[in-house]
């Protein structure tokens, strides 16, 4: 009998772990550049912060800030593994122009596509660039709208806070 | 039992509880309902504890002052001194359940808003229930089906467009590689309620289906294949004097995805049954609506070549109104949307009764560390656009092409004319010099048919040379100055223009700016003005605080394919906007 409690506690401690585990991002479907249905609740980094910045082809601000970022990616993963989602907000007349742009420019974040701005309004964006800083559980830690440069740095800072370093 | 239920381990107790009674096979019932009772007051507690709430605020303010250079008069201000436009939005979550709304209040309206957008109150309000399997909203919501050529439900707030529908939406993902959608409902009309057949009502079926997926076998093929189909109907009463008018006008899209490798064939084909409409000058001719796009990407090199053609194909849930509002199909622009003022000024808009185009668009980055490149790498980015006319034929010779009440014309789906509504040649160059400066460069060639596109009949079409150069610098790692030099000249419509604007930022929180827009080539001496503004602005998080002063040009401001004509004003504008 107490054998059998143990395990069921055991059991309920282990799914609630997993349940504080799984991102609380709003569950909307956007595309991924091939076109593919994206569910935004699978956002994730292995526990791992992540940076997920809304963005747009007509937004220079935007693509300055992903420019500033790519700059920086290569070391910011090495000493914190943060992994950053880029989600275009272009509607229809440019969607097909998203994936040549972003790949010519060598971003190498992880590309959505949210052509109908419905992930945008889930998550309450009124004006892009707006980035989030998420933490391993997709949780918001901080968030920033506009673009100015060397905003990256104090992002930067945040992302090491974060990790403990 | 509040004080039991005051905490988490409260709710794991209550789950054991029962699993022990179950153990027991229910020998103690008011254990038992003790256990429930512990179980249902946990659970209560979770939907507090779970539940999240966000949302945003926006307020856009305009206090006008009277400004006759630029012909803004008392009168013609008309004692409204302020415009405001705001709004806030909330949602509401807990687990698979969500509820939202938002708030608008636009009294008065910001100049070049339309007048029948005055008015507050709660035009977007639903409730959803989702899980993996099943997706229900009830109330108001955003959908879009394919490129949106048939159906497409969206809001861009700065444009004060707003076509929500308001009714039910239902969608499902029976396995894995397949997604159903299902939606009816009326569409917004400003603040106009709907009333049995005051306008039409929209019902939509879509399935879309992800070969790779559902063959799980090829989710990591090379080759990957996506079709979707979708049908739209409206309803709407004919009431009509003279025609006889279809009630229900049905239309239907196919589109395939295939991906190989590193290219992409993106291709939609919308078609919808005779549709006389004000849009159309009341012919029963049928509409379709061709989008396709090929492009290959790879890292430093993207190329995309897109080709439309559109025929009739207007598609308005009251076929009475021309206004901006009330589309049921969003028919994208495929051209270039450009984020500068001067390249920006003629923007164009889409043909819905018809139009010819393609656009071809070529990035490439010349590699860090070669001659052309430098130590960073250079990008280039060239684009060209051009929209025709389609051609049109009489279908009988007593018969003037688009007559009403008749079949309107005849098309030959590959002839188009030779009149060009829109061309946008274009070159963009991105340099980094060194650490601390950057530029960017263009040049822009445009023929914009202002005839046409802007409804000013008999003006000439606009031929412009347009060139600017953003160069930004660094000077500590959290400062920076930007500058903007821009020209634009044109023999036509308001002459040449040069703009400059000096912006300061303190990143990530302030910035200054000044600017002025100088229409110096106006072909009439007196409206030679200067538009000049000064503007700052606090960001804190993701709350920001701009103001402006100064002249706004009037001008055409364009989101996402929907135009909209902005009068010339003068005065304070005040932009908060705040999330959480």
């Amino acid at each position: 009998m107490i054998k059998k409690s143990f395990v069921f506690v055991l059991l309920l401690l282990l799914g609630s772990t997993v349940w504080a585990q799984e991102s609380v991002l709003p569950k909307v479907t956007i595309k991924t550049l091939d076109g593919k249905n994206f569910n935004t609740s699978e956002i994730y980094n292995d526990g791992k912060p992540m940076i997920l910045s809304f963005w747009a082809l007509w937004c220079k601000p935007c693509q300055k800030e992903l420019d500033a970022f790519m700059d920086n990616y290569e070391e910011w993963q090495e000493e914190t593994d943060v992994k950053i989602f880029a989600v275009s907000i272009d509607d229809a007349r440019s969607t097909a122009r998203v994936a040549p742009m972003a790949k010519s420019k060598g971003w190498d974040f992880e590309i959505l596509l949210d052509a109908n701005g419905d992930f945008k309004r889930a998550m309450n964006v009124n004006l892009i660039p707006h980035t989030f800083l998420l933490d391993g559980n997709g949780k918001i830690v901080s968030q920033h709208t506009a673009y100015f440069e060397g905003a990256e740095y104090e992002l930067y800072e945040k992302i090491k806070k974060l990790v403990g370093k | 039992m509040e004080k039991l239920c005051s905490s988490m381990s409260f709710y794991v107790l209550g789950l054991l509880y029962t699993t022990n009674e179950k153990i027991r096979q229910m020998k103690r019932p008011s254990l038992l309902l003790i256990a429930l009772l512990i179980v249902l007051g946990g659970k209560a507690q979770d939907f507090l504890n779970q539940a999240t709430v966000n949302g945003s605020f926006q307020i856009d303010a305009q206090l006008y002052r009277s400004d006759a250079a630029i012909g803004i008069t008392d009168s013609s201000i008309a004692g409204r001194k302020i415009g405001v436009n705001g709004y806030g939005n909330i949602i509401y979550s807990l687990g698979n359940f969500k509820a939202g709304m938002r708030y608008e209040a636009m009294l008065t309206p910001m100049l070049g808003f339309d007048p029948m957008q005055e008015g507050s109150g709660f035009p977007y309000l639903w409730a959803s229930y989702s899980t993996d399997f099943i997706d229900v909203t009830v109330g108001n919501f955003y959908e879009q089906f394919g490129n949106g050529l048939i159906f497409r439900s969206y809001e861009e707030w700065t444009l004060g467009y707003d076509n929500s529908m308001n009714g039910m939406r239902v969608l499902l993902n029976p396995s894995k590689g397949v997604r159903l959608k299902a939606v009816y409902g009326s569409q917004r009309f400003y603040w106009q309620k709907y009333e049995r057949n005051n306008r039409g009502l929209v019902r939509g079926v879509d399935a879309e289906f992800s070969f790779n997926e559902i063959l799980g076998s090829l989710e990591d093929s090379p080759l990957r294949i996506i079709v979707g189909a979708s049908a739209v109907s409206r309803y709407q009463r004919d009431a009509d004097p003279i025609y006889k008018l279809p009630e229900n006008v049905g239309s239907m899209a196919g589109r395939i995805n295939i991906g190989l490798g590193n290219f992409t064939l993106m291709t939609e084909y919308a078609h919808k049954i005779n549709d006389p409409s004000a849009l159309n000058n009341f012919i029963y001719k049928e509409g379709h609506a061709l989008l396709t796009s090929l492009s290959y990407a790879q890292s430093g090199f993207g190329v995309v070549l897109q080709l439309k053609r559109v025929d009739n194909m207007g598609f308005k849930s009251d076929r009475a109104y021309v206004g901006n509002a009330l589309d049921i199909n969003f028919i994208p622009p495929i051209n270039r949307t450009h984020a500068y003022s001067l390249t920006g000024k003629y923007p164009y808009a889409t043909q819905p009764n018809g139009e010819m185009g393609m656009q071809l668009q070529i990035h490439y980055k010349i590699p860090k560390g070669s001659l052309l490149g430098g130590k960073y790498g250079t990008g280039i980015a060239l684009n060209l656009s051009q929209v025709n006319d389609i051609a049109r034929n009489p279908i009988h010779d007593t018969i003037l092409i688009g007559q009403p009440g008749t079949m309107g014309y005849t098309s030959d789906f590959f002839k188009m004319s030779g009149d060009i509504f829109f061309r946008d040649l274009n070159i963009e160059i991105d340099k980094r010099f060194n650490s601390k400066l950057k530029g960017i460069f263009q040049y822009m060639n445009l023929l914009y048919d202002i005839a046409t596109i802007e409804g000013h009949a008999g003006d000439p079409v606009v031929n412009a040379h347009i060139g600017l150069v953003d160069l930004t610098y660094r000077l500590s790692s959290r400062k920076a100055v930007r500058v903007e030099a821009q020209g634009l000249f044109t023999r036509e419509d308001k002459g040449d223009w040069a703009a400059m604007m000096v912006e300061y930022t303190i990143a990530p929180k302030w910035f200054v700016a000044l600017s002025d827009q100088y229409n110096y080539g106006h072909p009439e001496k007196d409206q030679r003005n200067h538009y000049y503004t000064a503007s700052a602005g606090f960001t804190r998080n993701a709350t920001r605080l701009a103001l402006t002063y100064g002249r706004q040009a009037e001008g055409v401001v364009c989101v996402g394919g929907v135009c909209r004509q902005v009068p010339a004003s003068s005065g304070l504008t005040i932009t908060l906007t705040t999330n959480f």
